[in-house]
């Protein structure tokens, strides 16, 4: 009898605490995103950036982004470069991954371990060349120059994603395919390409917000308001200290945060379980 | 007595294709033997033309300011390095041609000899090249190139003082290596920037790494009413992009108007036995160090609780249950089954946790802009190597070929550790997002 009662006593406690902790870690999780939520909707000058609803609602944040400031012009660049990035990673990269996973040929084990140190490489352990090569280029402010880079440094590592993806797709297909008298493009374009189309969302979908997300290279290359993208034009809202556009800031944060949010949870159910049968095995 | 001639003619095959194209006509192929001689032709023009004074240049480096731009020699030197190599790997391949192609007269196989099935051939061989050329033409245009040329380029003397075409960038060994090491003004910055760094590396990612497999395993137990709820909530620092809630944070903890100090440190101090006065999370070194691992942990957990929560509904019920019968309790069965089981499966991962924050500009530059405060040598007191690299490199005084040498540094300790994981784990799927 007694024994039972503690057992029940023991189990409590641990659901108690397990609640608490979930409850506790929720309220860290929401509460800065909250803040930055309502600070878009305050009314009037906002001198305090905290969770305060007394102040009333107001649109007008939004309007006077697109307004006063070049808010608007620093998306279009952004989306220009996000979907110019995605379109040319995701050609590469699916063409590149369905050979390695189909063909046999010279090097191909080399330059596959090629890939493979490649992308241990860093972006950033280019950094100071990109700086040098955009003055020389004069490429300082021009969007293609940030979009290649973005494009190349996401091949080696995609790449062996979509190829381990590819070998998930079984080689009689192409045989089969072959045995009919199909061609190369036959069989790729109409077999094995709408098998891989789950892939091939996910690629993309990370080559598109990958852009939105990059910070550093963007502030490296970019410099003109004309030019930059959402990322480097939002910190310039805010890295004045004495003259802060906090309201500014909070309604252009949510413009960026709930499209690729919404994207992300979209894609997040693919992406794990992509990720898991696209493993790589050599 | 025939082996010896089949011998002879294949070495000759070889031999003749000393210049391209010249055994591919012996082989009977001449429309290949055309296009190897004719690149062969083009390569010889080209490097006779802009080859031969590129690499010059990239040796000399310039003599005459003005006149000579030592950064564009710099820059050619490396293109036609990249372009000598090109050649030599299809030398190589043009001579092997040569050999197998004899080789299969020899054995009296087919060989194609007219353009048009030599075409087909190539077409029907050469698919695999011709759809990996593009990646190959951009990744070299994106990384491989411009790494060679800040690999040189922390070899030269390129500085504010030394900004072409007025003045002449000279190659200076293994100096700019040596004054981060040992010269002073360097040295002191550089020790106190890299220790930081380790520190913020270890402290953030150890931490969100701890956060996000706690998260995990107590959100995994099976008597968790609205565990949809609970994961859409912990998934959304990862969904958001991190550069907003870095801004959003270096607001949130602005030591006078941020809602860490006027609204939750009021709200505690209303608890019993508490009472903390305002923090001064952007003046003071120490806090701001503290602020920007807590904001780590808050923006990297999701990621490991995504995959942790993965691994842990991949393991077998019955190996628990087994351990129950065993006697063994709740902690125990974590120690000896959950967590062998977390570690086996995402040590990459968590490597590829610590790389990242290494590497972490945003949330430095983002944060405090690497203040408060400064080490000296242009870095600020919560710097880490790769925002001072950024200041070296954007500064009033850029110090290119220093930065370009630190560049360096961090890719060999960020290849070193990579590299002697994978080995270790064999697995390098599932990492890199």
């Amino acid at each position: 009898m007694k024994k039972n009662h503690s057992v029940k006593r023991a189990r409590f406690m641990s659901h108690f605490f397990t609640y608490l902790f979930l409850v506790i870690l929720s309220i860290i999780v929401i509460y800065p995103l909250l803040i930055t939520a309502s600070t878009a909707f305050k009314t009037g000058n906002v001198g305090a950036f905290t969770l305060d609803f007394s102040s009333g609602w107001t649109l007008s944040n939004f309007s006077r982004l697109f307004s006063e400031t070049m808010y608007g012009t620093w998306y279009k660049n952004t989306l220009i470069i996000a979907i110019s990035t995605m379109i040319f990673q995701v050609l590469i990269i699916t063409l590149a991954g369905y050979t390695y996973s189909r063909y046999r040929f010279v090097g191909r084990k080399k330059s596959l371990k090629f890939f493979l140190v490649i992308q241990m490489v860093p972006t950033m352990a280019a950094l100071t060349a990109f700086y040098v090569m955009a003055l020389l280029l004069n490429a300082l402010d021009q969007p293609w120059f940030l979009t290649l880079i973005y494009i190349g440094g996401g091949i080696p590592m995609n790449t062996w994603l979509m190829k381990g993806y590819f070998d998930t797709v079984p080689i009689d297909l192409d045989e089969s395919a072959k045995l009919d008298g199909a061609g190369h493009f036959r069989i790729f374009w109409q077999i094995i390409l709408p098998l891989v189309k789950p892939m091939i969302a996910v690629q993309a979908l990370w080559a598109f917000m990958g852009p939105f997300g990059d910070f550093m290279l963007a502030k490296f290359l970019l410099r003109s308001p004309e030019s930059i993208t959402v990322a480097v034009g939002l910190q310039t809202f805010i890295n004045n200290s004495r003259d802060q556009k906090i309201a500014l800031f909070s309604a252009g944060a949510i413009l960026i945060a709930l499209p690729i949010s919404v994207l992300f949870f979209f894609l997040q159910k693919n992406f794990v379980s992509g990720l898991l049968s696209g493993g790589t095995k050599g | 007595m025939k082996d010896v001639e089949n011998q002879s003619t294949v070495k000759k095959a070889m031999l003749l294709s000393l210049i391209p194209g010249l055994g591919q006509f012996k082989n009977k192929q001449a429309f290949k033997g055309i296009i190897f001689l004719g690149i062969f032709l083009v390569f010889v023009f080209e490097f006779i033309f802009f080859g031969f004074s590129a690499l010059q240049g990239f040796i000399t480096l310039g003599t005459e300011p003005i006149v000579d731009h030592s950064l564009f020699m710099l820059i050619e030197g490396t293109l036609q390095l990249i372009i000598t190599f090109l050649f030599i790997v299809f030398y190589v391949l043009n001579i092997k041609d040569a050999k197998t192609i004899a080789m299969r007269w020899q054995r009296g196989e087919k060989v194609h000899t007219t353009a048009k099935s030599i075409m087909l051939n190539v077409f029907d061989e050469g698919f695999a090249y011709i759809l990996t050329f593009p990646a190959y033409i951009v990744m070299t245009v994106s990384i491989i190139f411009p790494v060679l040329v800040t690999l040189f380029m922390a070899f030269t003397n390129y500085d504010f003082k030394h900004i072409p075409p007025a003045g002449l960038i000279d190659w200076v060994g293994f100096k700019n290596f040596f004054s981060i090491f040992f010269l002073s003004s360097y040295r002191d910055t550089f020790i106190s920037v890299l220790g930081w760094t380790l520190i913020w590396t270890i402290c953030a990612s150890t931490l969100q790494i701890v956060l996000g497999v706690a998260t995990a395993v107590i959100s995994n137990q099976s008597f968790i009413k609205g565990k949809r709820l609970f994961g859409v909530i912990f998934l959304l620092p990862w969904a958001v992009p991190a550069f907003i809630t870095i801004m959003s944070f270096s607001n949130i903890f602005n030591d006078s108007i941020g809602a860490v100090n006027t609204q939750i440190l009021p709200l505690l101090n209303h608890l019993p036995l508490i009472d903390i006065s305002p923090i001064a999370w952007k003046t003071d070194p120490f806090w701001t160090k503290t602020a920007i691992i807590m904001i780590q942990g808050w923006l990297g957990f999701p990621y490991i609780y995504v995959m942790t929560t993965g691994i842990l509904q991949s393991i077998p019920e019955e190996l628990y249950e087994a351990a129950k019968i065993d006697g063994a309790n709740a902690l125990q069965r974590f120690r000896t089954i959950t967590l062998p089981m977390i570690l086996y499966v995402a040590a990459p991962i968590f490597v590829t946790q610590y790389t990242g924050n290494f590497n972490n500009f945003s949330m430095i530059y983002l944060f405090n802009n690497g203040g408060p405060g400064s080490v000296g040598g242009g870095a600020g007191s919560t710097d880490i190597l790769i925002s001072w690299i950024y200041k070296l490199t954007t500064g009033n005084a850029p110090q290119y070929s220093v930065a370009a040498a630190i560049t360096l540094i961090i890719s060999f300790i960020v290849i070193g550790v990579s590299l002697m994981v994978f080995k270790k784990t064999k697995a390098f799927d599932m990492e890199g997002m």
